[in-house]
């Protein structure tokens, strides 16, 4: 991690090292107990669900497309073996290899995703929450509206007109991450879109425009840079979404074909029927993969979420070490926190 | 799925600034009222342009089946050679009316869809939610009074796992355990096909097994219902669960802290009945108003589990037309799930006005 790529002379020197005000590091040095337990275990199964998805070529002893090998095919629905440890499916592909390539499918999904939608959000909630007016109420009852319904059927709706139901691997990909941007957009455009009115009333905004500062310049400099605090924990929780978005589309039938790419929900569709005839490894490691890769994410997401609450930080150590911090609009002033706000004012 | 798990999706428990004086219940439940109309079109409107995107939903239906004369035929006897504008409006009227279309592959009216298997997708729902309602309180209670003590992460660490675990993959494990293995339980189904039948001969059938069941009066009939809605429901229940423990806990938790909680403490109040009183019922507006928003969370986990267990509700009906490439068929539940869901959430709006009157601003 090099330091060049921030802009490190406009902060002042006095400030600690960037490693440290890392959004994860940081929240890891002022864990304790519990929670600290949750961040590592969460941060492990993330960081080894991540490994998978790089290392896939590496790791799967086949092709996730694969039906034979030089001794002939694999065979459907065999039992899990030395060759095959963990069996193969009823279309005759090695489960091993199908569930590692899927952290690939999976990963790229999310990041395509989540990026989309944190850009979408971002800018959608800047512009409604400085700007105002009658654009700021419609964006708002859309922004409702769409939150408010079930994102599963608004995702198979979107992949029908993005791929027409049918896939190819970026296709698939593709329709999956935009079906999923599309639902998380309005999640991302509330928090910004709350932050942006709270910053919009702070001085130092009013002294950027009196000093002749442009709009635009007051978004992106003044208001974004503070109101980004809440993101890291909403990523976490749309990442984990995200995947299970892409699992219940693929379970649907609105997955990836096979011969394109490993795609868990997918597989888990394929073995519903092997379930009753009591073959359980076609489900079951699919199935597995996408608890544990979520797990990890959701576990980072959580404990974020808890240290960013004061209420549900952990009740040691904390105080000295959190700092100043103002209250953003998510964060609810209750009785009990304001003895927290003062001490550390 | 928009399964909120932030805390942050809970209304202030703080009272809202209030806007204007007086006006009170009536204002309120007027302008929320007025709001469900802009939702509904809204997505009525998302999901036309969405599915006209992809062509003509004859074509799409029907393409490769039927030869090109064939098909301009029936496009043009359906209207939808006609521009988008005048469809899309002639759409809106029907919707206000009531009138979702008929389906392409079947030929029968939306409103006739949701009345035959709207009754399976309710009873789902509602044996979910005594699931979620049994586990998920009682449990969030416990947690937020153990807070940070091993209770509490036991507790915490199976919530994470319930939503990290997708409905169907829940679903089938528990198929596999109880009605594969142990074969307690049957596989799949509402109820096996002599119930069923027996169930025809009801003069007024209301398609919600449980009550058609009990208006037959045989035991065997109740009973065969009940052993085929318990993986399901235990399915979905699980699912809505997590979110009703980690919801109960944040928000008892911010209760607990209160000083009126310390005031009933030293007046002697048991522990017990301190969280369950004097903390929970305060801890219940934002409950209620996340727990509306988990009808949204229900119906999509109602689709996936519906085919898992192959319950013939309107999500299993919705993924056969999906199948079917039947794309008016999709267009109309998904329209109609939408003013169910914005007609809950008014619901749901107004009940939390009705128990805390700072709701309403």
């Amino acid at each position: 991690m090099t330091t060049t790529a921030e802009p490190v002379t406009t902060l002042p020197p006095t400030k600690p090292g960037l490693l440290s005000r890392l959004p994860v590091l940081k929240q890891l040095r002022q864990s304790v107990g519990l929670q600290r337990g949750m961040l590592i275990a969460g941060l492990a199964l993330t960081a080894v669900f991540i490994l998978v998805a790089i290392f896939a070529p590496f790791i799967a002893p086949y092709g996730f497309a694969q039906l034979r090998d030089a001794s002939g095919p694999f065979g459907a629905q065999q039992p899990p073996s030395a060759a095959h440890i963990m069996g193969t499916t009823v279309g005759g592909y090695d489960v091993f290899s199908r569930v590692i390539w899927g952290a690939q499918t999976a990963i790229l999904v999310i990041i395509i995703a989540v990026l989309c939608s944190i850009f979408a959000g971002i800018l959608l909630g800047l512009v409604s929450g400085y700007i105002g007016g009658w654009l700021d109420r419609v964006l708002v009852v859309i922004a409702d509206a769409i939150y408010a319904f079930p994102s599963l059927l608004l995702a198979i709706v979107l992949s029908i007109a993005i791929s027409g139901g049918q896939s190819s691997l970026w296709g698939g990909i593709l329709a999956a991450a935009l079906s999923i941007t599309v639902v998380f957009i309005p999640q991302y455009f509330r928090v910004i879109r709350a932050e942006t009115i709270r910053i919009k009333a702070e001085p130092y905004v009013e002294s950027a425009k009196m000093l002749g500062a442009s709009a635009p310049r007051i978004m992106f400099r003044h208001v974004l840079r503070n109101a980004t605090r809440t993101l890291p924990i909403i990523f976490t929780l749309n990442s984990s979404e995200a995947l299970l978005t892409l699992a219940g589309l693929g379970f649907l039938g609105f997955g990836i074909e096979p011969t394109a790419a490993a795609e868990w929900g997918y597989d888990l569709n394929k073995a519903l029927s092997d379930v009753t005839s009591g073959i359980w490894w076609t489900a079951l490691y699919p199935g597995l993969a996408i608890v544990l890769a979520v797990m990890g994410i959701t576990l980072v997401g959580e404990s974020l979420n808890d240290l960013a609450d004061p209420r549900l930080r952990g009740r040691k150590r904390v105080k000295e070490k959190s700092g100043t911090m103002s209250l953003t609009s998510v964060d609810r002033p209750l009785p009990s926190d304001l003895d927290i706000q003062e001490e550390n004012a | 799925m928009t399964t909120s798990l932030l805390p942050t999706d809970a209304p202030s428990v703080v009272a809202p600034k209030p806007k204007s004086a007086g006006g009170g219940f009536a204002r309120y439940l007027l302008v929320r009222f007025l709001l469900i109309f802009p939702t509904i079109f809204i997505l009525v409107t998302l999901v036309f342009i969405l599915l006209r995107t992809v062509g003509d939903p004859i074509t799409a239906a029907q393409g490769g089946r039927l030869t090109a004369d064939q098909l301009q035929e029936r496009i043009h006897a359906a209207g939808y050679d006609r521009p988008v504008i005048v469809q899309y409006l002639e759409y809106l009227g029907q919707v206000f009316t009531g009138n979702f279309g008929n389906t392409i592959s079947d030929n029968r009216p939306i409103t006739e869809v949701l009345l035959t298997y709207g009754g399976a997708t309710l009873e789902l729902a509602f044996y979910a939610l005594i699931v979620a309602f049994i586990v998920g309180i009682p449990l969030g209670m416990l947690a937020a009074y153990y807070r940070d003590r091993l209770p509490d992460a036991v507790l915490r660490i199976f919530a994470i796992l319930w939503y990290a675990t997708p409905v169907f993959f829940a679903g089938m494990l528990l198929k596999l355990v109880f009605s594969v293995w142990l074969q307690w339980l049957p596989v799949a189904g509402r109820a096996t096909t002599r119930t069923e039948l027996s169930m025809q001969t009801l003069p007024n059938k209301t398609g919600i097994y449980l009550i058609d069941a009990i208006a037959l009066g045989n035991p065997a009939a109740i009973g065969d219902v009940l052993a085929h809605a318990v993986l399901p429901g235990i399915a979905l229940g699980l699912l809505t669960a997590g979110v009703f423990l980690r919801l109960v806990r944040t928000n008892v938790i911010g209760t607990l802290g209160t000083d009126y909680v310390d005031a009933a403490r030293s007046r002697g109040v048991g522990e017990a009945r301190l969280v369950r009183k004097h903390a929970f019922k305060p801890a219940l507006i934002p409950i209620i108003t996340v727990i509306g928003l988990q009808i949204a969370l229900l119906l999509g986990g109602a689709v996936l589990t519906e085919t898992t267990f192959e319950w013939k509700g309107l999500g299993f009906q919705l993924a056969a037309y999906l199948a079917a490439r039947d794309f008016v068929a999709v267009q109309g539940i998904v329209a109609l799930l939408a003013v169910i869901v914005a007609l809950t959430n008014f619901i749901v709006d107004i009940i939390a006005a009705l128990i805390d009157p700072r709701v309403r601003y």
